[in-house]
């Protein structure tokens, strides 16, 4: 048992023996559980979360929080939709996809730039940033009629799929996280960021350049936002207001109920994707029981509670 | 005279926030078309008390260090109760309140044992937190509703006397008898250490643990205060209401000058930010300015606020002194 | 059993992992006395004053006092037993002003049970004059005073809840002269009215004026107790170190001028902290900074290290004018400068993570093969720098705060030896580490010197720069006061020129 609870992937390994528990006892009572169409399913469900974890998760390393997900990804879907569709059929709909992502980094690099340089909390810093956001959407879908046309890349992303079956927001998904995890354990910014994370002082008196490692984790969280609206935006065939908001809370969740340190330092990636996969997985089970959204809450609220005071233990 | 400069060195942030208060009122009651009358400023009032009584809860907790992301969910439960208790007769109303505010404590202290005994960050325990409450709130009412008793509403969200606002006396009231007994004890002193160095705090022998359950228990009652008052000014319930208080109480906070880093600050300076916040949205709606800008600059004043007071901080020779 | 004794301690024992820090340890302190505790840092002395405080439990054995036996799970209940302790690391409260740091836990109520803030000024100054330092503001926020200061606030605190027992732990490490001389003479006054004063210090002259009895611990072993004045300095040293202190510094060798200055420092200034510093640092050289706390060593090292903003004047490194823009900058060409920070615990390590990561991080820039990071060069590079300063861990992977004090240490150093730096700052490293270990650093910085290193050395221990430096700067209000060499580096000169008096020999440096 010490094993399994005292090392660093023990939270991963905890929340995917859980998650596995509980597929495995509903699945029982519900056979459908258990189709390949259903857990595929699940699976494309789970991976629009799963890419905005994958970049709430560097933020939350350096001890951060980006409160500023949901709209970042509702302008860059919007504003890239909308570019799709000014350009019309003879444009290059795939320069949408690269002003969706560029939204996503410009958004992340003034996020970056005012907790890294300016010294703001980021909690204030990236709230007022999505404060910002939302009203320039707002602004902008109100004062003009805007059609909202997903370009092609963004609907195979968004649509499409792999062999017929595996949907390609799940690829994106794995290859997002393979990019951070060949990013946080075999490259420099992976080294970096946890001794930032865990104490700045320290990493800023070994010569770390503590100012870049948090300006580039904020970058790389607003374009996972980004990238995130986009696909999000592809599958629904548009953009729509409050498109991002059922993302910020439960991304943090399941950043920390894998294992992550909320206040930074620890916490390995694959412990993320095991916290996506658990709150999407308990969801769609509230959904399919027709649990009333009361207790869907209260359900979600238990579980973090719960599983956190197992980890507060070790 | 070395107290009052001491004081007022200290309380520098708060001082601001009130000097932009009253450019704003000066604003706001010129562009208002019916100036400035007993009626209008109770108007205003009503509008600031809510975010007032959760900002000023938000603030304790954050005295200590902590936060409290359930806040907004304590105010939409305890509104919740409040459309279902609070009528009837005057016993069944005075036993609503009570209830109310009883829920709020028990909310708050529900918060601080999980935070202090459950040894689990504040943040995320209160993320956690926040989605029980909001649950509850949709389990006593799923669907906007119920009633609130009339006669207390006119009470409160009047004038007394057509001289003051009957909702700022319930605020200043409210504020003196449950903080101010607390904030000139040892356990106000407490949450100041708490805050500011915790370890000494420890080492001294202060109640540290106490404090900061009692923090959250405070945040809790001045959430239910707000969330019986919104559910006076609305006459019903919703439990989707607390929504946008949550974030905009931390924003009054850091408005009122109070360090999020904590140790500091006072609850005058968070009224004056979450009136600041309020007023801001008044002014922007009577200026005539197209509503769909107005989430933008409220978005961007709070920008600049923030990044404005941070650049003090840049000034400092010493580049180890960032990171204290 | 002395039958005057007031404070017992039987058979007290405690263990941390495996280690003794506490062997049996059997003590006495009689009532009205100042009884000083001696020994080297990792000597038990600490344990031995958390126990007491409250703030550990003992393993095995009793405290009593006065015949009471005594249990306390919290430094609270110590303090309400009557036994107040001043740590060295202050519990002071910043953001609460000096009044309310000194009644902080128990302050005088009015009538409502709320704080009455009239008397609590009123006790506040009556306890800062009790102890007669220069007066201090009751209303001022303790952030806003500067470390001595709030050291007296410190001891102000412990005064006024009229202990029975006083520790004081390195209590007078950050005072000014004149106020360790108001703090000694109050200790004085304290015990001629009863109270027990139990005085750690490793500064010999503060225990010979005023301490009655001594007591020695080595290892965690009570070795000796003994009227104050009846061993020689060279007879404690023995005791504390169980071996002649001559074996503790490695030779020095005879210096050669010749060569040009790997750093020159000329007219530097800094805010009013550092006020027109001008020196040269040689290939070889350990050059010691001395002088009281707080008087710009700091910041010199700091400014060098590209800390500070706003300097002025000139640093010449390797063909460079300025000195670094930050860390990140000084440590690769053309610097090549390596700080060892003061606090190693909040400034040099990364506790939660291990130690094969605290060492790789200095020089992981170099450990990279087409971007990625090379595992087996970096596992190789660890390897060596545990062998190279025999740091003892039985696991690389271990959390680096498993360590013990002087092992930690030892991975601050080694992460910087990475970087082949050459010139090494340093802020008070030995602090609070044991004398084996001191005895390896020390031997490493002159094979480091030796090699063609240059080494700028601060320390609070006059005996460590005397040992170890080939000469000494002391810095006074931000100045050079004096430089001392060889035979003029003795501990009153020193101390004379830390106080101002510039009449000490200067520049006597020995022949080539």
């Amino acid at each position: 048992m010490t094993a399994i609870v005292g090392s660093p992937n023990a939270p991963a390994r905890i929340v995917f023996i859980s998650t596995l528990l509980l597929l495995i006892v509903t699945g029982l009572y519900l056979p459908q559980f258990f189709s390949a169409r259903y857990l595929l399913q699940q699976l494309h469900t789970a991976a629009f979360l799963g890419i905005v974890a994958a970049g709430a998760m560097l933020v939350i390393l350096l001890g951060h929080i980006d409160l500023s997900v949901p709209w970042t990804m509702t302008v860059a879907a919007t504003f890239s939709t909308a570019f799709v569709s000014a350009m019309g059929n003879g444009g290059i709909g795939e320069l949408g996809v690269v002003l969706g992502l560029g939204i996503g980094a410009a958004m992340g690099l003034i996020n970056g730039l005012g907790v890294a340089v300016l010294r703001i909390p980021s909690m204030i810093w990236t709230l007022a940033v999505d404060t910002i956001a939302r009203g320039i959407c707002v602004y902008y879908t109100g004062q003009y009629i805007v059609k909202s046309q997903p370009d092609s890349l963004m609907l195979w992303a968004g649509q499409g799929k792999l062999f017929d079956s595996v949907s390609m927001t799940v690829v994106l998904w794995g290859a997002i996280s393979l990019i951070i995890t060949v990013l946080l354990r075999r490259t420099l910014f992976g080294r970096y960021i946890y001794p930032v994370g865990t104490n700045e002082t320290a990493a800023y008196l070994s010569g770390l350049p503590t100012r870049r490692v948090v300006v580039a984790a904020f970058v790389a969280s607003g374009m996972c936002s980004a990238l995130a609206g986009l696909t999000l935006a592809g599958y629904a065939n548009q953009a729509y207001q409050n498109m991002g908001e059922p993302y910020l809370l439960p991304g943090i969740a399941a950043v920390v109920l894998g294992g992550t340190s909320i206040d930074g330092g620890r916490g390995r990636y694959s412990g993320t994707v095991a916290g996506v996969l658990l709150i999407t997985l308990v969801g769609s089970i509230l959904s399919v029981l027709q649990v009333p959204e009361a207790i869907r809450q209260i359900i979600y609220g238990l579980i973090i509670l719960a599983m956190l005071s197992f980890y507060s233990r070790r | 005279m070395n107290a009052i400069r001491n004081g007022f060195a200290s309380h520098a942030p708060a001082w601001g926030a009130w000097v932009v208060l009253l450019l704003l009122l000066v604003g706001y009651f010129a562009v208002h078309p019916r100036g400035l009358t007993i009626d209008s400023a109770s108007i205003w009032s009503n509008q600031v008390t809510a975010l007032a009584f959760v900002a000023i809860g938000q603030a304790i907790v954050v005295f200590t260090r902590g936060l409290d992301l359930s806040i907004g969910a304590i105010l939409a439960l305890t509104n919740c109760l409040a459309s279902t208790l609070v009528s009837g007769t005057p016993l069944e109303i005075a036993f609503g309140v009570a209830a109310v505010i009883g829920a709020g404590a028990a909310c708050g202290l529900i918060n601080g044992f999980v935070v202090v005994f459950g040894r689990i960050q504040a943040i995320i325990a209160t993320i956690a937190t926040g989605a029980v409450f909001t649950g509850i709130a949709l389990l006593i009412r799923p669907i906007p509703g119920g009633s609130v008793d009339e006669g207390l509403s006119d009470i409160l969200t009047y004038d007394i006397f057509h001289l003051v606002p009957s909702s700022l006396v319930l605020l200043a009231i409210v504020t003196m008898i449950v903080w101010s007994p607390i904030r000139c004890g040892l356990l106000g002193r407490t949450i100041i250490a708490a805050g500011s160095h915790v370890q000494s705090a420890y080492m001294s022998g202060l109640p540290v643990h106490r404090a900061r359950i009692v923090a959250f228990v405070l945040a809790g009652i001045f959430a239910s205060f707000g969330g019986l008052f919104l559910g006076l000014q609305t006459l019903s319930g919703d439990a989707n209401s607390g929504i946008p208080y949550t974030l905009n109480s931390i924003a009054a906070v850091v408005l009122g000058g109070v360090p999020l880093s904590g140790g500091a600050g006072s609850v005058l300076g968070v009224f004056a930010g979450a009136a600041i916040i309020r007023t801001l949205g008044g002014l922007l709606f009577f200026t005539g300015i197209s509503p769909l800008a107005q989430p933008f600059i409220q978005g961007a004043i709070l920008g600049i606020a923030v990044a404005a007071s941070a650049l003090r901080l840049l000034r400092t020779r010493n580049q180890l002194e960032v990171f204290r | 059993m002395d039958e005057n004794a007031y404070l017992t301690l039987n058979g007290v024992s405690k263990e941390y992992g495996g280690i003794a820090a506490l062997k049996d340890v059997n003590f006495e302190a009689r009532r009205g006395s100042i009884h000083a505790i001696l020994g080297e840092n990792g000597a038990g002395k600490s344990t031995l004053i958390k126990t007491l405080a409250g703030v550990v439990r003992a393993d095995k054995g009793t405290i009593r006092l006065d015949g009471q036996m005594l249990a306390f799970r919290s430094p609270a209940e110590a303090t309400a037993a009557g036994i107040v302790t001043i740590f060295q690391e202050l519990s002071v409260v910043p953001h609460l002003t000096v009044a309310e740091n000194i009644c902080l836990v128990d302050p005088p109520r009015s009538r409502f049970g709320l704080i009455d803030r009239r008397a609590q000024r009123r006790r506040a100054a009556k306890a800062l004059a009790a102890i007669g330092c220069e007066p201090i503001d009751p209303d001022r926020r303790c952030l806003d005073l500067p470390l001595p200061k709030r050291q007296i606030v410190e001891i102000a605190k412990a005064v006024a809840l009229d202990p029975k027992v006083l520790i004081l732990d390195e209590a007078t490490s950050a005072l000014t002269e004149t106020d360790v001389r108001h703090v000694l003479e109050f200790l004085l006054r304290l015990k001629r009215s009863g109270t027990t004063i139990l005085y750690i210090s490793h500064r010999m002259r503060e225990i010979q004026e005023i301490a009655d009895r001594c007591s020695v611990f080595r290892n965690g072993e009570h070795i000796a107790t003994f009227d104050a004045g009846t061993r020689s300095e060279d007879d404690i040293v023995r005791m504390m170190i169980g071996r002649p202190i001559a074996q503790i510094y490695p030779p020095k060798p005879q210096r050669s001028r010749c060569g040009d200055p790997l750093l020159r420092v000329r007219d530097l200034c800094w805010e009013s902290r550092l006020r027109n510093i001008h020196f040269d640092l040689r290939a070889g050289e350990i050059v010691g900074l001395g002088g009281l706390d707080g008087q710009g060593q700091r910041e010199l090292l700091l400014a060098l290290f590209g800390v500070l903003r706003g300097t002025t004047g000139t640093i010449s490194i390797a063909g460079e004018k300025k000195a670094p823009s930050g860390p990140g900058r000084a440590k690769w060409a053309p610097y090549h400068i390596a700080l060892i920070p003061e606090d190693r615990k909040t400034e040099g390590l990364f506790l939660d993570l291990s130690i094969a990561e605290n060492l790789a991080i200095g020089n992981i820039e170099h450990l990279t093969r087409g971007g990625f990071i090379d595992a087996d060069a970096e596992a190789a590079m660890t390897q060596r720098l545990m062998q190279d300063l025999q740091i003892k861990a039985p696991k690389l992977a271990q959390p680096v705060s498993t360590l013990s004090g002087g092992n930690q240490q030892k991975v601050v150093i080694a992460k910087w030896l990475a970087i082949s730096p050459r010139i090494l700052l340093l802020l008070d490293p030995t602090r609070g580490i044991d004398v084996g270990t001191k005895q390896q650093i020390y031997a490493l910085f002159r094979r480091l010197a030796a090699e063609g290193m240059a080494i700028l050395y601060y320390s609070t221990d006059y005996d460590e720069l005397i040992g170890l430096c080939d000469e000494v700067h002391v810095l006074y209000q931000g100045r050079i006061a004096a430089t001392l060499a060889a035979d003029a580096m003795t501990e009153s000169a020193i101390l004379a020129a830390a106080m101002g008096n510039a009449n000490v020999g200067v520049c006597k440096r020995s022949a080539a």
